[in-house]
């Protein structure tokens, strides 16, 4: 039941008042406010549960082995992976999609094997990759974007002719664009190629099934879904996570260590070097109860009401100068809105906005590639989350209309 | 919060509006630096002309926010004519206006005369913008160290 008044009750940081005034959070895509239920789950288990995990004997430890590992179950659920086991604890997305994208270029890909990326793609997503280019010499190929800022799949069994690897985004962090998903695994692996979906900006709004999906593996972040900084997720195909190397070693990754060598520990511990996040663990788990509790069906309901009612208002009070990037479908888009403002620089803009708490990001977004392509060294980004409302669409707009006091225009 | 009038003082929007010595300049002769804000994605390319000492012409282009381009413009009407010591000086004076000048040097007893410059005053007050004010600058001591 998606109730907004009693959501916005849940995040005490968004009760809060800066200057006698409402803070307006609109910074989601960035990084999400925490519920109550989230950071009582994460001070409950510090104060009464806290003990170290898989190692000692003592039942207080045990205790917290059990709720680490049903915080691992609830986020495997969560997506509708087959097993808690296919679900690796990171530090972040950008840590997961590293783990992938050096462990399988490692052992798997020599040089010239190609893998395939897209124009909209975070640097998370792109920096890992060249990386493996100066190291193994892969290639990479480009899916391109159309002018209405959706993937242009118009070439695509060409791109992916011969391709080892495809690895994209589900939702663009820029554009709010949705990519068609389903139907990219399905002609990659037609092609012959393992797929890894940068799924960080759609986890968190909308239904993740795993299966249904069909990838290889796919990536997302804690902190961006209610959850803590510090954790993050790598989930895989179970025989392909028993394919891919580990990138660290150490304690809880390893099955038997002698003075000449190693043999590792089951997936995910494999992954999962050192003492982990545990309490952040515990958060996520929590994170993902309450979304569940809402319904991630109905979250994605709302922001697409919720968006729509921003495209309408932006466009009806500021017409042309105002310029909102990606899809003009809400079925095909998510809630970030990426915009130009008059000619006013992103920076400027975001500025005049924090004089009415209204929090936006300012700037290329770590999308530098596909901020060329569009053509803006920086956008302002809005971006919509289940604790927004109407009222934080209409203040965003009223607070640009005081630009027009500061730069006269 | 301070107020916004603080930071979007008059002069520096009719440097934003009207940038002083935009363009570029032959290299060689000039010289040229590359400055960039990671954080916001402000650019600026500086063309600096040094002859027997002094900045004989100078040029900046790039993109970036009213703070980072009137700061640019205001900086090039500054060191212009002036020799490099004098605009090293005041690179410091200015750095030193905006709090992030390293603390073993006291500000001089004779500091150069700011001008327009002390409209940007104001950007202390907005910790993030510093940043923004002070990249025309460090591009300049680039470019000075090349010159």
């Amino acid at each position: 039941m998606f109730d907004l008044a009693k959501i916005k009750t849940d995040f005490p940081h968004l009760r809060r008042e800066i200057d006698q005034s409402p803070v307006i959070y609109l910074d989601s895509a960035n990084t999400s406010q925490k519920p109550t239920a989230v950071i009582e789950a994460m001070r409950s288990f510090t104060e009464q549960s806290y003990a170290p995990i898989n190692r000692s004997a003592y039942r207080m430890a045990a205790a917290a082995t059990d709720a680490f590992e049903h915080a691992r179950s609830l986020v495997a659920s969560f997506i509708n992976a087959g097993s808690p086991d296919e679900v690796v604890f990171t530090k972040n997305a950008t840590e997961s999609l590293n783990l992938f994208a050096q462990g399988w270029s490692r052992q798997h890909l020599k040089a010239g094997d190609v893998v395939v990326l897209t124009h909209m793609e975070h640097h998370a997503n792109i920096v890992p990759w060249q990386m493996m280019v100066a190291e193994r010499g892969i290639t990479l190929r480009w899916i391109p974007l159309t002018d209405d800022g959706h993937l242009d799949l118009s070439d695509l069994d060409n791109i992916l002719d011969g391709a080892s690897v495809v690895s994209f985004t589900s939702m663009s962090n820029v554009l709010g664009t949705m990519n068609p998903v389903h139907e990219i695994v399905q002609r990659s692996h037609d092609a012959g190629a393992i797929v890894m979906v940068d799924a960080c900006q759609s986890v968190p709004h909308a239904v993740t099934d795993v299966q249904a999906m069909d990838a290889d593996f796919i990536a997302f972040s804690g902190h961006k879904m209610l959850g803590p900084s510090g954790i993050g997720v790598l989930w895989g195909r179970p025989e392909l996570l028993d394919q891919l190397p580990p990138l660290q070693g150490g304690g809880n990754m390893i099955d038997d260590v002698r003075l000449d060598t190693f043999t590792c520990a089951p997936v995910p511990a494999k992954f999962e070097a050192g003492t982990p996040p545990i309490i952040e663990a515990i958060g996520l788990g929590a994170a993902v109860e309450y979304l569940s509790s809402i319904g991630m069906a109905e979250i994605r309901r709302h922001e697409m009401e919720l968006t729509q009612y921003a495209l309408d208002t932006l466009s009806e009070r500021f017409g042309s100068d105002i310029v909102i990037h990606g899809p003009r479908n809400v079925e095909e888009r998510g809630g970030v809105l990426s915009f130009a403002f008059r000619d006013l620089h992103p920076h400027d803009v975001s500025q005049i906005l924090d004089e009415r708490n209204v929090c936006v990001r300012a700037g290329h977004h770590c999308a530098k590639p596909l901020m060329r392509l569009i053509g803006a060294h920086a956008t302002v980004r809005a971006s919509l989350y289940l604790y927004n409302d109407t009222r934080d669409v209409d203040i965003l707009a009223d607070a640009l209309t005081s630009a027009d006091d500061i730069f006269g225009l | 919060m301070p107020g916004l009038e603080d930071l979007y003082r008059e002069i520096i929007l009719d440097h934003y509006r009207n940038p002083r010595n935009r363009g570029e300049l032959e290299t060689p002769p000039a010289v040229s630096a590359d400055g960039h804000n990671p954080l916001c994605g402000d650019e600026i390319t500086l063309f600096v002309l040094v002859e027997d000492g002094i900045v004989a012409d100078i040029k900046s282009s790039g993109q970036g926010c009213s703070i980072s381009q009137s700061s640019a413009s205001m900086m090039t009407q500054a060191v212009r004519g002036k020799s490099v010591a004098e605009a090293e000086a005041l690179i410091h004076h200015f750095k030193h206006m905006m709090s992030i000048e390293d603390h073993h040097h006291d500000e001089p007893a004779e500091a150069p005369a700011l001008g327009d410059l002390e409209a940007l005053q104001g950007v202390v007050k907005f910790p993030v913008r510093i940043k923004c004010a002070v990249l025309a600058w460090n591009t300049l001591s680039q470019a000075l160290e090349s010159a």
